[in-house]
């Protein structure tokens, strides 16, 4: 235990700069993945139906494959394409285009919720049906949808864990390095364990604050995950 | 080469792919019911025990999990890679799995508890005559969604040198300097097993919907 | 001179510093029909599940024949064996067919051979005239039907008294009838059964004698003719003519 916590002490600057970049991933992710996402479920939900296709074929490609091979796509594959993007950048657009696909299903979710109804309300007062989209069914469906979108960023903040496998020095790299050097992998990434709880204890506070803040009594679905 | 070839060589690693899937799937399943039963029914201490349990495992990265588990088991019984980590993938969706069980419990015990008492059924009884049986079907549409998830996270195992579906791709990419065609018909590939997958798992929930007038 | 089957001395049932009911004493003859009514909140139901021990009661004896139940080390699962209990939301196990609900305490519970447990299953649904609906599942059947293949399941395992928790108050209006003639039938034939109910009809039909509780202790109890033409208290006249009154305009609507 002690040895553990001199390895823990040891490497703290470093896991501290490691997690710096975990949260750096994570946060670039989610904004990109919102926007994508936001878009591909007004696509799937209001487009025509080439649109509908299109925006479906994303989602269900991006949520049927390992983000593994996605990010090797994007890292190995894209060169030979004449794309060559660096290690964070590949991360970054992996990581944004993977979360893009299930946040729109969470959006998606919400904005069905509101649905048709409120559709025909906007239209009725003249509304145009982008206006009505964007005064009236985006400012409920996003209140709607934070509840069960509230899974994401935690989900996310895991699964940039494996950028390390394309030389991004997060913390999971931080880990390996210092699993090289003292010979004690277990320890060394028992000890990232550690980090990741703490900030997945945090953003899952973070979220329960702003969950709470932004509730309207008696508006809400029932869409939270077991 | 071509793209059938490369789809040919990369899906020769399909069979340890479906070999992690099918180890670790069914046992975080046992598991998974094993600690979802504790939790429901198993008195306050042994209660606290498992949502401790789930909480830590599911807050950590599934391929930090990977690592630790598997630099413990490979140190202690020498396992092989490939066992190590479909053992260790088993145990991280245990935690997942676990709470799938628990949601389905929680939706029907109560009042069927209730009734199978009333008629002098023991707890035990109970539970695996009658809780246990509607459980399991109500869990199906989730856990379709976790056996993709199992099937993704296997490529996890790729980083423990394990030659399925996408060390092959990585193996072939290195020798052909094809890395896009070989990456592409990876994701293929595993498209593919995640599509049949939930064909399956949808095809066994409809067989086994229990009859109701609308 | 008849034999009690049921004798209860002095129950009582708290939730912290909440008394459910205290000091309850009645005793149950065999073939005897007792129907228990009052207000909602009295206790009536936690009783009926005190009887059976689903609940635990906090004080008193409870005892079947000559065994108390309450005793320490008493079987519970033989005890609930021995009293068949109908639910006010029938509890039908949802994943099986009436006639597996009927079979799965034969098999599971008594261990009888499957043909036995079958012909047993399928004579009590006859019983309850269910028998054309055995491969139902609770899902395709009326709400009647699943309170007459709860009667049936509780009737399977050949119990020394029933027990009724409002078995019809959770019905339509026109599916309470066919429930009431299978319980009436049972009746007849000398089952003993303890009935919470607020069908005054029924009540006054059946039953040998009526039970009126108020806020957890027993008021008053007697045959029919005495509690609604003779009832020795006001609070019993009172609550009897509220009861009746509602029933009565329920059927004049019909």
């Amino acid at each position: 235990m002690a040895e553990w916590l001199g390895l823990f002490q040891r490497f703290l600057k470093d896991f501290i700069l490691g997690a710096g970049t975990t949260l750096e991933l994570t946060a670039v992710g989610l904004l990109m993945g919102f926007l994508l996402g936001l878009g591909l479920a007004l696509a799937k939900t209001f487009g025509p139906k080439w649109l509908r296709a299109i925006a479906t074929g994303y989602i269900e490609l991006f949520r049927g494959t390992p983000l593994l091979v996605q990010l090797f796509l994007i890292y190995y594959g894209l060169p030979s394409l004449g794309i060559t993007l660096s290690q964070t950048l590949s991360a970054y657009l992996a990581l944004g285009l993977n979360s893009a696909a299930y946040q729109a299903e969470y959006l998606r979710g919400a904005i069905q919720a509101i649905g048709n109804s409120q559709m025909m309300a906007g239209r009725s007062i003249g509304l145009s049906r982008w206006q009505t989209i964007q005064h009236v069914i985006l400012p409920q469906a996003l209140r709607l949808a934070l509840p069960s979108w509230s899974n994401e960023p935690i989900s996310l903040l895991k699964t940039t864990a494996i950028v390390f496998l394309i030389a991004v020095q997060d913390l999971m790299a931080k880990a390996k390095r210092a699993a090289t050097i003292t010979y004690n992998p277990i320890g060394s990434y028992l000890a990232v364990a550690v980090v990741y709880l703490v900030l997945v204890f945090a953003l899952d506070a973070l979220l329960k604050w702003a969950e709470r803040k932004t509730k309207i009594p008696g508006f809400e679905i029932n869409t939270k995950r077991v | 080469m071509n793209f059938s070839s490369f789809i040919q060589y990369i899906a020769s690693g399909t069979a340890y792919t479906l070999g992690v899937t099918l180890v670790a799937l069914p046992s975080g399943l046992v598991l998974g019911v094993l600690f979802a039963l504790l939790y429901v029914y198993g008195g306050r201490v042994v209660s606290r025990l498992m949502s401790l349990y789930s909480t830590v495992m599911r807050g950590i990265p599934p391929i930090v999990l990977l690592f630790i588990l598997y630099f413990v088991m490979s140190g202690s019984v020498n396992l092989s890679p490939f066992w190590a980590g479909s053992i260790s993938l088993g145990i991280i969706s245990s935690a997942y799995q676990m709470e799938i069980v628990r949601g389905a419990i929680l939706a029907v015990s109560g009042e069927q508890m209730l009734a199978a008492r009333a008629i002098g059924m023991s707890t035990l009884e109970a539970i695996r005559y009658v809780i246990l049986p509607q459980t399991l079907r109500l869990a199906i549409p989730p856990w379709s969604n976790e056996a993709a998830i199992v099937i993704k996270d296997s490529s996890l195992v790729y980083a423990l040198g394990v030659p399925e579906i996408l060390r092959r791709a990585q193996l072939i990419s290195a020798s052909t300097q094809q890395p896009f065609l070989a990456y592409i018909s990876a994701a293929v590939i595993y498209f593919a097993l995640v599509f049949i997958a939930n064909r399956l798992l949808a095809r066994l929930e409809r067989r086994l919907t229990i009859p109701s007038n609308p | 001179m008849p034999k009690p089957i049921l004798t209860i001395k002095k129950l009582t049932k708290k939730y912290g510093n909440n008394v459910i009911f205290h000091d309850i004493d009645l005793v149950v003859n065999e073939g005897d029909t007792i129907v228990v009514i009052g207000p909602s909140g009295t206790g009536k139901s936690t009783l009926l599940r005190c009887v059976n021990l689903l609940t635990k009661p906090d004080g008193g004896e409870i005892w079947l024949d000559d065994l108390e139940i309450t005793a320490k080390g008493a079987d519970e699962d033989r005890v609930r064996q021995h009293i068949g209990m109908v639910f006010q939301n029938f509890l039908l196990f949802n994943h099986l067919t009436a006639l597996e609900n009927v079979k799965l305490g034969l098999t599971k519970v008594k261990h009888l051979p499957e043909a036995a447990a079958h012909e047993k299953a399928l004579a009590e649904l006859t019983r309850v005239g269910l028998a054309d609906r055995a491969d139902h599942y609770p899902g395709q059947l009326s709400g009647g039907q699943q309170q007459r293949v709860g009667i049936a399941r509780a009737l399977a395992m050949d119990p020394r008294v029933m027990l009724f928790d409002e078995p019809t108050s959770a019905l339509d209006p026109e599916l309470i009838g066919e429930v009431l003639e299978v319980m009436r039938n049972l009746s007849l034939e000398g089952m003993t059964m303890i009935v919470v109910t607020h069908e005054m009809g029924f009540a006054r039909e059946v039953a040998d004698r009526i039970v009126f509780m108020e806020k957890g202790s027993i008021v008053e109890e007697g045959t029919p003719d005495d509690l609604f033409y003779r009832p020795k208290y006001e609070r019993t006249r009172e609550f009897l003519w509220k009861i009746t009154e509602l029933y009565g305009k329920k059927e004049a609507k019909e």
